[in-house]
């Protein structure tokens, strides 16, 4: 008994399930990022005890433009695998990945810098509480867009990604999520907040 | 039988997945009523002896983080698991892997908790659960106050099966928007689908803020940073902020699944179609707009500014008027119908008398000057339980008695149904009518005995003897699905005359579902289906 009553040959097409799904996970995690960013807007110029941001931040314009920049690399990349292009898209992916790590090397040293020389850690006061949190909850994002990307390169060498445009279009789409963030912690660490 | 084990142990089958859900979170709910048993045993009498203040501490957080992360939450994502699937012709979840991976992160999150009791650390030694409260209020929270591991394993468990319950709800969400079937476009999608859908929502964006805060209260307690910390400067107020901000979202959380069982049971045993059924989904997403903001109404009592006050105060409010119109609603589903009372009906039309009387004291809470009198009495335990067991968990087990000939082809016995109905209506009222008045006379909640000579005594006796009833109606449930799965009358696929698609199946459905997928031209396919004279469609 199943019902189904003829409707001849109507259209129906319904949203892709893969896209959805990323849609909702980027919105949870976007809803994570804004209690840490409201968090470190509430306690912007209330620690005790210093170093302040204006004493120890410097604007970091290089990672910056690395990361920005790797959100062009891995569009590219997409297109290229969509399109078949096998080439271009380890290509690309591995330029993505080395911008990437280049952004987590300029993190790392940052955070040496603060730590050794500014003698600034995450039980200074309040402003390294939020900073280093913050920072480094972007920070492990970049680290799991990484992972992710490195295991698809790895697919590509093997020759193992033909066919997979839709899925690594959504892996695309996280990593343009995590760069997206970077512009607001940039905004409220580097702009606002100093 | 180790290989049928392992079936169920490796399936990714949304139904096998609802089943799992839904017998681990009743499991649940039997292991935290105990615990509510022995705190009323302790209350029973003023200079109670049965219990030492810290065990007690730790019976009402381990009680709370139950009710609300193991019973409420869980069993409705099985239900959705159950239901969404077969109400929208769909053979499986989007995705059926990231739903057994829900499922484990909320099991063992559960038994994270409770494993806390023979592993956890505390002042006490060994064997120390979770004695914070289950809005675990900082600087409690903070390493100076809370030594050892007990609050830890409060926060890992709840970050656990938080994880699995944003990943069944990115997955419900999924499944709706991209595996109906043909015809079924979201104006015929079945109330309980669109509220589903709704809830779903609210878990992706109001569970963050908790599990953000926890990860802060961990930094705080485990690498020293300074969040919660007074001390250095942080603010104790800002975990209250974040833990409401997902607290009140969570209450509609759990209530709209409620509301979700009971639209669709009350149109069946009514004979007629939900009254102002775009009423409703409108009524539905509002609440879960207004949800997000009126979380301070829990604070009042921090002194808010005079403004906020005002702007909690009234969002409060407002969101009695989409309530409103719910109850109204159904009851205008049930005027003029064909009423049937069987015991799925039973357990909704006491929902609606008891859930309109929870929404009158939170309306009455609402007003910020009342809730200042009274917050932290036992008048608020006796609302929210208001809510949660006379809203929530009478429609939750309405809900059993109507689905369970679905998933099992079998019919509870409705001799022992009723008999679980009354005994449960005898007792909840018992117990928690009491309770308002015992709170209105100035009985602190949380506290683990009270001298004798305040008026409280025979409030909380008649509170403690209620709870025998609740037993013995939960006792009647057990034994009816015991009995009921080895000898119930067999429920046949449609046993109640209904009109969503799930009754188009076999009792209990096949594997995949539809041998044929269906395709739909109303929202009550079924009804088209019996009565091709006269169809739904031919009005839409």
């Amino acid at each position: 008994m199943t019902p189904t009553i003829a409707m001849g040959t109507t259209e129906w097409t319904l949203p892709d399930r893969g896209r959805v799904g990323v849609v909702c996970l980027i919105a949870t995690e976007f809803a994570l990022f804004t209690i840490f960013v409201v968090a470190y807007v509430f306690y912007i110029g209330k620690s005790l005890t210093g170093p302040t941001p204006s004493q120890v931040l410097e604007l970091p314009v290089w990672p910056t433009v690395c990361l920005l920049s790797s959100s062009i690399t891995v569009g590219l990349a997409a297109r290229a695998l969509e399109n078949g292009r096998m080439p271009g898209f380890k290509v690309w992916t591995g330029l993505t990945i080395l911008l990437g790590l280049e952004f987590l090397r300029q993190t790392a040293l940052e955070w040496r810098h603060l730590i050794a020389d500014c003698h600034l850690t995450i039980t200074t006061n309040l402003f390294g509480t939020t900073f280093y949190s913050l920072v480094g909850l972007h920070a492990s994002h970049v680290i799991l867009g990484l992972t992710l990307l490195s295991l698809t390169l790895g697919l590509g060498l093997r020759g193992s990604m033909h066919g997979q445009a839709r899925r690594f279009e959504l892996l695309a789409w996280y990593w343009h999520f995590v760069d997206a963030v970077w512009v607001a912690v940039f905004t409220v660490v580097y702009v606002v907040g100093r | 039988m180790p290989s049928k084990l392992h079936e169920w142990i490796v399936t990714v089958d949304h139904k096998r997945l609802g089943i799992m859900y839904i017998a681990t979170s009743l499991f649940f709910f039997a292991v935290a009523g105990i615990l509510a048993a022995l705190m009323r045993a302790q209350l029973a009498f003023p200079n109670g002896k049965l219990l030492p203040p810290q065990v007690f501490n730790r019976l009402f957080t381990v009680h709370g983080t139950t009710m609300v992360f193991l019973v409420g939450m869980p069993f409705f994502a099985g239900l959705a698991n159950y239901l969404v699937p077969l109400m929208i012709g769909a053979r499986d979840m989007a995705f059926p892997r990231l739903n057994a991976f829900g499922y484990w992160m909320f099991l063992f999150g559960g038994l994270l908790l409770y494993f806390s009791y023979v592993a956890a650390e505390g002042l006490a030694g060994h064997g120390t659960a979770p004695d914070v409260g289950w809005f675990a209020y900082a600087p409690l929270t903070e390493r100076a106050f809370s030594r050892g591991t007990s609050t830890d394993y409060w926060i890992l468990s709840i970050i656990l099966s938080g994880i699995g319950s944003t990943a069944s709800a990115i997955n419900v969400i999924a499944t709706v928007i991209s595996m109906r079937c043909k015809g079924m476009t979201l104006a015929r999608m079945p109330l309980f689908v669109w509220l589903m859908l709704v809830v779903s929502a609210m878990v992706v964006v109001a569970l963050p803020p908790l599990t953000a805060a926890q990860i802060m209260l961990l930094l705080d307690r485990y690498l020293g940073a300074h969040f919660f910390d007074t001390q250095a400067g942080g603010s104790a107020l800002l975990w209250q902020h974040f833990f409401w901000l997902f607290g009140h979202p969570e209450v509609y959380i759990l209530m709209l699944p409620g509301f979700a069982c009971a639209s669709e049971i009350i149109p069946v045993f009514s004979r007629k179609p939900i009254f102002g059924r775009a009423a409703m989904i409108g009524a539905t997403v509002s609440i879960g707009i207004l949800a997000v903001g009126v979380w301070a109404h829990h604070m009042f009592a921090v002194g808010l500014s005079s403004s906020s006050n005002i702007f909690f105060v009234t969002s409060t409010m407002l969101v009695g008027v989409p309530t409103g119109i719910k109850i109204f609603n159904w009851l205008g589903t049930m005027y003029g119908g064909k009423l049937r009372f069987d015991t799925p009906m039973l357990f909704c039309v006491a929902f609606l008398f008891q859930f309109l009387i929870a929404g009158l004291t939170g309306v009455m809470m609402a007003a910020a000057p009342f809730d200042w009198q009274l917050t932290d009495s036992y008048f608020v335990v006796a609302h929210f339980h208001y809510v949660l067991l006379g809203g929530l968990l009478f429609t939750l087990f309405g809900a059993i008695y109507y689905w369970f000939p679905k998933a099992t082809g079998r019919m509870l016995s409705e001799t022992l149904g009723k008999w679980h109905f009354w005994l449960l209506v005898i007792g909840f009222h018992m117990t928690f009518d009491t309770l308002h008045f015992a709170g209105i006379l100035g009985m602190p909640r949380r506290i683990y005995t009270y001298a004798a000579g305040r008026g409280w005594e025979n409030l909380n006796l008649l509170a403690s003897i209620g709870v025998i009833f609740q037993a013995a109606g939960v006792a009647c449930l057990i034994w009816n699905i015991i009995r009921s799965l080895r000898k119930g009358a067999l429920a046949g696929n449609d046993p109640w005359d209904a009109w969503t698609l799930e009754w188009a199946t076999p009792s209990p459905p096949p594997e995949y579902n539809f041998a044929i997928e269906p395709e739909v031209r109303s929202s009550r396919p079924l009804w088209d289906l019996k009565h091709p004279e006269d169809p739904d469609w031919k009005y839409e």
